[in-house]
């Protein structure tokens, strides 16, 4: 692992739901550049790790800090360059494909001046721009949600399960842009369930054991 | 990194949440309706006599009022924490409580602003004495925002329960009648000819104490929900 600065550091991080524990004193620095996937059964903690990471679930104990100090003192810069997309995904169903982008471009500081059609163009929803997303079917609003990453200037993204119902095409130009964030210098955790195809140096694994 | 000012956020939630409310008029139509329908029941109850309804009024509007607005509160949380926008909102680069004040902004111009619209109806329906009305109007104006702002605490600590309907009017309902107390006496002050600067400045004080509290219990509530 390269030795440049963390942007992001959990320190011994203990996580109880109910009264089991999930996971304890885990560690885990994230590099600029580097992919991290979390790996384990279901249950074993994977969606709470990266919430508590993102800072919508409170460990038991244990610290996050980004850039080297404590997420909740830099709250406002932490998620300046922080783009979640959890299970859900946010999208909002009554709402179209290009008012859902324009709202999610607007809220990371890149409004759109015109709608932006290539984008729609490029992740197939062209043609779909006046249909509620309610009315497209899981893949594509999958897609919308995932236009977040062409449109936002974070460094630092978290993804739970980014591939569920995406086709290979969609899988494929996923891979692309994150090929394009890490090698501009960003990170990325991710959960999944598939087997990353990942040709480069710059995946790590993390695996979590299903524990009682 | 891209700075985005706090103004832009809360103008872009308060402008997407009205376009979401936009596409289902029937859910924000259902409190005003309901309102316009129970008032008009009440002449046909009690009898048309103008003395008897006028006696009744302030009471029967603000009971009315409180009554409606339990019907639209829920969706206030509820739809944004099924589809994930309600986590979304907690991670914005502001403030979570500015982003909770425009929830409450966009709650009260969707219900009570419609509501302030038809109050010379209903005042007329319910044969209100004229003098009475500006004083209606003020009541609703000072009152209406209270409903919305700890409407929102009761819809953010119930929010992850499946059926907390029920609960959300248990649980405020009480908290208020104080509201309901003074603003009635304002209005029967009003009908009277009195002054009714006492209870409306009770109102004004309680407004300003929930405006500026309630966004920081709302916080709270909203990060055990999603929790």
């Amino acid at each position: 692992m390269a030795q440049s600065a963390a942007l992001l550091e959990a320190r011994q991080v203990t996580s109880v739901r109910g009264e089991r524990t999930l996971f304890e004193d885990l560690n885990l620095a994230v590099h600029p550049g580097h992919l991290y996937q979390i790996e384990g059964p279901n249950g074993a903690g994977k969606s709470s790790l990266l919430r508590i990471i993102a800072g919508l679930l409170q460990p038991l104990s244990g610290d996050i800090l980004y850039k080297g100090e404590l997420r909740q003192h830099v709250r406002r810069e932490f998620l300046q360059d922080l783009l979640f997309i959890g299970h859900k995904a946010a999208v909002k169903p009554e709402l179209t494909a290009l008012e859902n982008l324009q709202f999610f471009a607007a809220t990371q500081g890149q409004p759109c001046a015109e709608p932006p059609f290539e984008l729609l163009a490029q992740l197939g929803l062209v043609g779909l721009e006046d249909v509620p997303a309610a009315n497209l079917s899981a893949g594509q609003q999958r897609r919308i949600a995932l236009a977040r990453l062409w449109v936002s200037s974070a460094a630092l993204w978290i993804l739970d399960e980014p591939f569920t119902s995406l086709d290979v095409a969609g899988i494929a130009l996923l891979h692309q842009r994150f090929d394009a964030h890490l090698q501009a210098g960003g990170a990325i955790i991710l959960t999944s369930h598939q087997p990353l195809d990942w040709a480069g140096r710059s995946l790590v694994r993390l695996q979590l054991e299903y524990s009682w | 990194m891209a700075r985005v000012s706090n103004t832009t956020l809360l103008l872009q939630l308060i402008r997407r949440d009205l376009r979401v409310a936009l596409r289902q008029r029937s859910e924000f139509l259902n409190p005003i309706i309901f309102l316009l329908v129970v008032i008009t029941l009440f002449p046909l109850a009690v009898g048309p006599a103008a003395d008897t309804l006028a006696r009744i009024a302030p009471g029967v509007i603000w009971v009315s009022a409180l009554l409606s607005a339990m019907l639209g509160l829920e969706r206030m949380f509820r739809d944004d924490f099924r589809d994930g926008a309600l986590e979304h909102m907690l991670l914005l680069p502001c403030p979570v409580e500015l982003a909770v004040l425009g929830k409450v902004i966009v709650h009260w111009l969707l219900t009570a602003l419609p509501l302030l619209l038809i109050s010379p109806l209903l005042a007329l329906l319910l044969s209100l004495p004229m003098q009475a009305l500006p004083i209606l109007i003020v009541t609703l104006l000072l009152g209406t925002p209270v409903l919305s702002a700890v409407g929102a605490i009761g819809v953010a600590l119930t929010v992850s329960l499946n059926r907390g309907g029920a609960l959300l009017s248990l649980l405020l309902l009480p908290l208020l009648i104080p509201l309901l107390i003074f603003a009635t006496a304002a209005l029967e002050a009003a009908t009277y000819n009195l002054s009714a600067a006492g209870p409306l400045a009770m109102m004004a004080a309680f407004l300003v104490l929930a405006l500026g509290l309630s966004p920081l219990a709302v916080k709270a509530a909203l990060q055990v929900s999603v929790n």
